[in-house]
């Protein structure tokens, strides 16, 4: 068995369009790292999510070529409650993605976990672990209707978290929340990859959160992968902005340090890394 | 069905007492007043066509003009509007002390299947999504200049730009939601877990086939003509 996610010469074209959103993809989440993706709008990324959890084309339809293996099995063989259990997805509105036909956040976690059958005393080990791990255990009680945004994404991505997948497609989680939303959840992401070995792909538009926590990246443009390597190196890469990509705050002071002729010394780099 | 299958005035009054009884015990008395105000336009008309245009009735209160209502026509008229006030009423009442959740509950574990639960508990939660979804999109044409208000002429006009965007963005929700029940193990093969089992007495479990033999028996009596009741 391979381990990993490989997504291999994915062309993907969504049913009754003949363009394809996404061209010739190859890319490699590794158990226990962080993928981050980014790119413009329309570059394919929310696509790109579909595709490598095996959403698409299994529930969206649409058309695949290449392919997707989850540690060495091919997605195209897995029914969609086979492949939540190996790559959890989250997806941007996080309205849709509750039940609403639960009455606390408790619940609404334990929606999937009691999808799976699994004892009753597992799901509520999960449930709990699933809020720790994103940080809002007191939420627990609450009326997910009555969530704010930022809120009912910490709790879309704890309902995810709670069914352990392997992996996890992360399409940008933290769009609706604040900056301490957003450090949460980024810190969270961290703890998850390294206390479950889980791999993440994480599409994110705040490159200060991918500087933070992404190990490689790659830059989507037109449905291709136009950058991909260390995400430092990448974040570094000086096409970002033509990319329709904003470079991290840290990258852009040193270019502009630089540029006022300033020498960025090695404790100057580490102090603002 | 003993509102509607016992015939005369025993059927709706003895289910209006108990929904009445049932409520003040729930404490729900006064959130069904704005069920009974919401049935008055219904209530009326059954009043007016009963009362003035009851067939073969001849026992005239009065002569209105063109309009004679009679006695007969105003007995069955108070006798119909009694049997759909004690209908909705019982309805209200179940809406309002039941929570959705807990009635999904039951009903999956009493073998609708999780499918089938879901879709009743998405029914019951569309139509507050969707009045809340279309405040939402209102606000947002108003703040775009659309006006909405005044007279009716206006309010007409300003369905359309309302109405469009709440449908095609409930139709988008449906594909995302879909999506993400897959993600949930929602399509898992095997019963799903229970997590609470709801209270259920001995007494309300020997009651509810008693009183469904009972409400059987009565509109059998009733239809059947055995036993004539007032």
């Amino acid at each position: 068995m391979t381990p990993g996610l490989a997504v291999t010469g994915a062309t993907y074209r969504y049913s009754r369009t003949g363009r394809p959103v996404l061209r010739d993809v190859d890319l490699n989440i590794e158990p226990g790292r962080v993928l981050g993706v980014a790119g413009a709008n329309d570059a394919g990324k929310t696509t790109l999510c579909l595709v490598a959890s095996g959403m698409a084309p299994a529930v969206v339809g649409g058309r695949l070529e290449g392919s997707v293996r989850i540690d060495g099995v091919d997605a195209a063989g897995l029914a969609p409650f086979e492949l939540a259990q190996r790559c959890g997805l989250l997806l941007q509105n996080a309205s849709t993605q509750l039940t609403h036909t639960t009455a606390t956040v408790f619940e609404e976690v334990a929606f999937g976990p009691c999808n799976l059958g699994l004892a009753g005393g597992e799901v509520v080990e999960r449930v709990w672990w699933a809020l720790r791990a994103v940080g809002i255990e007191g939420l627990a009680p609450r009326d997910p209707a009555k969530l704010s945004g930022g809120q009912a994404q910490l709790v879309a991505l704890a309902a995810v978290l709670a069914l352990r997948p392997i992996y996890l497609i992360l399409d940008e989680p933290t769009t609706e929340l604040d900056p301490a939303g957003t450090a949460l959840v980024a810190d969270a992401l961290v703890r998850t990859a390294r206390e479950t070995g889980a791999g993440i792909l994480l599409v994110e538009h705040k490159t200060e959160v991918l500087a933070r926590i992404a190990d490689e990246m790659v830059i989507l443009d037109g449905g291709s992968i136009v950058l991909a390597g260390p995400a430092a190196d990448v974040l570094a890469n000086p096409r970002l902005p033509d990319l329709g990509v904003e470079p991290p705050v840290r990258v852009r002071l040193e270019r502009d340090l630089r540029a006022a002729s300033i020498e960025v010394s090695a404790a100057l780099r580490e102090a603002l890394a | 069905m003993v509102a509607f299958g016992v015939r005369g005035w025993t059927g709706p009054l003895v289910v209006l007492a108990c929904v009445l009884a049932s409520a003040a015990v729930a404490g729900v008395l006064r959130r069904i007043v704005p069920f009974m105000l919401a049935a008055l336009p219904l209530v009326a008309s059954i009043l007016l066509v009963n009362t003035f245009l009851y067939p073969n009735a001849h026992d005239e209160i009065g002569r209105f003009g063109p309009l004679v209502p009679t006695w007969t026509g105003a007995t069955a008229a108070l006798q119909a509007t009694l049997r759909v006030v004690a209908f909705g009423l019982s309805a209200a009442v179940f809406a309002l002390t039941t929570p959705t959740n807990d009635l999904l509950v039951d009903l999956e574990r009493r073998g609708l299947g999780r499918r089938g639960s879901y879709v009743v508990g998405s029914a019951l939660e569309a139509v507050p999504r969707t009045v809340g979804r279309a405040r939402e999109v209102a606000e947002a044409q108003r703040a775009r200049g659309l006006d909405t208000q005044g007279g009716i002429r206006r309010r007409v006009g300003g369905i359309l730009p309302v109405v469009g965007p709440v449908v095609f963005g409930a139709l988008s929700e449906v594909e995302q939601r879909t999506m993400a029940l897959e993600a949930r193990g929602f399509t898992a093969p095997g019963p799903r877990t229970q997590l609470r089992a709801l209270p259920d007495s001995r007494l309300q479990r020997l009651g509810r086939p008693a009183l469904l033999g009972l409400s059987l028996v009565a509109a059998a009596i009733s239809l059947t003509g055995a036993v004539t009741l007032p």
